[in-house]
């Protein structure tokens, strides 16, 4: 990623208009952004587009700097990491930067906050808008001074002339560094790490997430806080069932409660699904609670279609079955089947992970107002271009007539990608002539989500005599996300299938890994680590049952699986797929078991592995992962007691994620994986009798509250001066597997099947 | 007509006595700092004072407020800068944010009734408000912090 053209746009008129006229701004262009998912219909936006600036840096001649994030903030402290970088360069000083939230515009170049990709995808452009400000600047005061650009250096937001010992501001040279040419990104001379002053390990003291104050005091505004003159609300009654009608419906009853205005049909999807909303009846009304209760009282008569018969028992049992016969190849090195007729030990095992919802702490909600033909929204969105998109596709109008205006997210881990609940509004809108605020309830939330995919998964070794592994065979079963965009899609692709299924590193001379078929019954989507968090559970629950099938550490094993360490040459083995290798280029980013190698090593340092007999309700367990190019081991404490409650009293996380710009927030990230790990290991399910969903809020769906979540995470990041890597995600799929491994420890117990709360462990 | 006090100032409502008291702080008074989470008494995003006891306010209907004193996020500190949003900023807690009010009116409905909680009293007065983004580890220490300050 680079910038292909640095352009000084100080005259230009700029989106949003956060920029005085003489303001000096840097524009970097950049590659695009390798879209999130192959087949997901954004696909190719980025790259279609001729020149995309990805982010704007503006100094106004008070002295202020203006950083715009263009990605989203749901908890990860972008709006503060991404800043910090251009600052940095820029040699800005901290207390005069101002963060803008952009709009979505594809000029932005990508803006969908996913795929833990922000710093990989922008690290560079920032840091060569931050120089090229700095370069201006010091060549506007050489430039007043007469002297060479030589004498100049930039500090602490002025430029010093050496010799002398002058001094002027920034602010000051705003104007005159505006007038120059901008530099050629070969002439920006980036600093060298150890000048950095915010970026990484040597930054003095961590930075304040930018929206701290405003939490911590209420005024911090999300989706479900914004608010427009004359917004009605409006609540929304969805088909129970995936891709069901409306055949009729009675609002009577429904327009009698007080506050309530009007309803409203919103027409079903054109399958595929994709991001359309599902359809549905809209209750209209001046108040949030009014639509509530008008829709109670509504009376919808449904046609529930195809897969009103869908049942998460039976299914589950297709899948397991379908996981012990041949799927597709997408793997294989050697032969399996012969490693497995020369005998030896055979180990055999099945998984199961099912659906998982998002439930973000903010349920999905969204404004839209629809006036002359145009839409302006403020949504708590991952993806603004993609809520252009969908709403200009549901209302048939031109995308650059969308505006997009992001909020704060209170959460996304990737529920917020999907704009259904966008659309929604804006269609409302279009019929009431009104702003109008759909908010979502957490029944909603739960029941009309795009699910984390249900899966079942086989696994089938052989070992010789000494217990090392001559053949693997891995088998995963699974609804794809491709059914967004293909309602009869039965298998995975590339994304999916490099998320631990085509890429498992072990060091094994025949391994072949396989995908079946499975249909879609409801929506598919991508959850924080996405295919990561059953492939990997699986592939390191195996790996700890064939380490004690061979009566060997754990650890120890895990070492002797990934072998002295290299860089995986996935390419050859793939049938002639692409490995994804997180959409980042295998030269950039290669596969290096040997960065797995050193943060197992670590984890088992950190965390005293070996030390203490486990046993009798207390046990230690460990995993590893290398996922969104990062590298991750954790190992999990875990305690049961005599009734089967499980308690987590630490973990550690030893992460080598590359450059880190953040530390801090990522110390955070890597916290917060753990505890979204302990939800989905604990007790996350999702279920469908009858295709619709049996859960509904968080009594029926828990998540990890603070006596379930593990007590104490330590987190160590590994210093390292290779590219950055993902931080928001990579903790999550290598914390289940240890989870589930610990439980082993402690109770003698193997989970094969999630979550643990259906498992009788005593 | 019902009548009470929001953060020390007099308000009366003449709306739903049944409505919760969530939709009049949120949607009414446009006091956004106290959250929607799951309307159902189970999250604590709503959490608020009443007569300086933590309640769900998704969860209490305006009649069952009137005559009683509330207190938001707003109302908690003059400047944000009570010990706990103070302690809550030293330890960097939250991530999106989302559910950091709640927590905080929670906790300080706690320390008001238990000085120095220990680490057991913390888990036990805090397990009604979900972090969906995990940041328990942050939360437990900022009490600590606050009550050191507080005493
Ligand atoms: S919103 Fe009140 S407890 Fe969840
Ligand atoms: S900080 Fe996101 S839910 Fe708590």
């Amino acid at each position: 990623m680079s910038i292909q053209k640095i352009d000084n746009v100080t005259r230009r008129n700029f989106i949003g208009g956060v920029f005085s006229a003489s303001a000096l701004v840097i524009a970097a262009d950049l590659l695009p952004q390798a879209a999130w998912a192959d087949t997901a219909e954004y696909h190719g936006k980025a790259a279609s587009a001729a020149l995309k600036p990805s982010l704007y840096l503006g100094l106004e001649p008070d002295g202020t700097v203006y950083i715009v994030t263009h990605r989203s903030e749901m908890g990860t402290g972008i709006r503060t990491t991404l800043p910090l970088i251009a600052a940095d360069e820029m040699e800005a000083d901290w207390s005069k930067v101002k963060i803008e939230q952009a709009i979505g515009d594809a000029t932005y170049g990508d803006q969908n906050t996913d795929g833990s990709k922000s710093i990989r995808g922008f690290f560079v452009p920032f840091r060569q808008a931050g120089a090229a400000a700095r370069l201006m600047l010091t060549q506007a005061a050489a430039a007043q001074w007469k002297v060479p650009v030589s004498e100049c250096s930039a500090m602490n937001h002025e430029v010093t002339h050496q010799p002398s010992g002058k001094k002027l501001g920034y602010g000051a040279l705003a104007v005159a560094a505006g007038k120059l040419p901008a530099p050629k990104p070969e002439d920006l001379k980036l600093k060298s790490r150890s000048e950095w002053r915010y970026i990484g390990h040597n930054a003095k003291d961590p930075k304040s997430i930018a929206d701290l104050k405003d939490i911590t005091s209420g005024k911090a505004i999300f989706g479900m806080d914004a608010k427009v003159p004359n917004m009605v609300y409006a609540s929304v009654e969805r088909p129970p069932v995936m891709g069901g009608k409306v055949q009729s419906f009675d609002d009577k009853a429904a327009l009698q409660v007080k506050g309530v205005s009007q309803t409203v049909s919103i027409p079903p999807f054109q399958a595929p699904y994709t991001f359309q909303p599902l359809g549905g009846v809209a209750v209209v009304a001046n108040s949030t609670w009014a639509a509530f209760q008008g829709r109670k009282q509504l009376k919808v008569e449904w046609n529930n279609g195809e897969h009103a018969s869908h049942d998460s028992e039976r299914y589950k049992a297709e899948l397991l079955d379908t996981a012990k016969k041949p799927g597709k190849v997408v793997r294989n090195v050697g032969d399996v089947d012969a490693a497995f007729a020369k005998g030896g030990k055979i180990v055999e095992a099945s998984y199961y992970v099912p659906l998982l919802a998002h439930a973000t702490m903010e349920p999905p909600v969204a404004i839209a107002e629809f006036k002359n033909g145009k839409v302006e929204a403020w949504v708590p969105t991952q993806n603004p271009q993609a809520v252009q998109d969908t709403v200009a596709k549901a209302l048939g109008i031109k995308v650059e007539d969308v505006t997009c205006h992001v909020t704060l997210l209170g959460g996304g881990f990737g529920r917020k990608s999907k704009p259904d609940y966008v659309a929604e509004a804006a269609l409302i809108s279009k019929s009431v002539g009104k702003p109008v605020k759909v908010v979502w309830t957490r029944e909603d939330d739960i029941k009309f989500d795009y699910y984390h995919a249900v899966a079942g998964m086989y696994h089938k070794a052989s070992m010789d005599d000494k217990g090392k592994v001559t053949g693997w065979l891995h088998r995963s079963v699974f609804p794809s996300i491709s059914s967004m965009n293909d309602e009869k899609a039965l298998y995975g692709f590339n994304v999916e299938y490099g998320m631990g299924l085509n890429d498992m590193p072990f060091d094994i001379p025949n391994h072949r890994a396989e995908n079946g078929p499975a249909k879609a019954h409801v929506r598919i989507g991508w959850l924080r680590s996405v295919a990561n968090i059953y492939h990997v559970f699986s592939g390191l629950s195996f790996a700890d049952e064939l380490a004690h099938a061979a009566g060997r550490d754990s650890l120890e094993y895990q070492l002797e699986l990934l072998g002295s360490g290299k860089i995986l040459d996935l390419k050859p083995q793939l049938n002639g797929q692409e490995y994804w290798n997180y959409g980042e280029k295998i030269e950039q980013y290669p596969f290096d078991t040997r960065r797995l190698r050193k943060v197992l090593e670590i984890a088992g340092e950190k965390s005293g592995w070996g030390k203490r007999k486990p046993g009798n309700g207390w046990g230690m367990g460990v995993a590893f992962a290398r996922s969104f190019t990062s590298y991750v081991a954790s190992v999990v404490e875990v305690e049961v007691d005599k009734a089967g409650k499980i308690r987590i009293p630490k973990t550690y996380m030893v992460v080598d994620a590359g450059t880190v710009v953040n530390p801090e927030r990522a110390v955070s990230q890597f916290e917060g994986a753990a505890a979204f790990g302990a939800s989905i290991a604990l007790t996350g399910e999702i279920s469908l009798a009858d295709g619709r969903v049996r859960q509904s809020n968080f009594h029926d769906y828990p998540v990890a509250r603070i006596n379930q979540a593990p007590i104490q995470t330590d987190v160590h990041i590994v210093e390292s001066e290779e590219l950055p890597g993902g931080i928001g995600e990579p903790g999550v799929p290598p914390f289940v597997p240890a989870f589930a491994n610990a439980v082993f420890a402690a109770t003698g117990k193997r989970v094969r099947e999630l979550p643990f709360s259906k498992a009788k462990l005593v | 007509m019902i009548k009470l006090k929001v953060n020390g100032r007099e308000r009366s409502f003449d709306g739903d006595p049944e409505m919760p008291l969530l939709w009049y702080l949120r949607d009414e008074l446009a006091m956004t700092g106290t959250k929607f989470g799951c309307g159902a008494g189970l999250c604590g995003a709503c959490t608020v004072h009443r007569n300086g006891e933590a309640i769900r306010s998704c969860s209490t209907k305006m009649k069952d407020v009137a005559g009683k004193a509330i207190t938001t996020i707003e109302g908690l500190s003059p400047n944000g800068d009570h010990p706990l949003q103070k302690a809550w900023a030293q330890a960097n807690v939250p991530q999106c944010g989302y559910c950091q009010t709640g927590q905080i009116m929670q906790a300080a409905a706690l320390l008001k009734k238990n000085k120095k909680p220990s680490d057991k009293d913390i888990e036990d007065g805090m397990a009604g408000n979900i972090c969906r983004c995990g940041t328990y580890q942050r939360i437990r220490a900022a009490i600590k912090t606050a009550a050191k300050e507080m005493a």
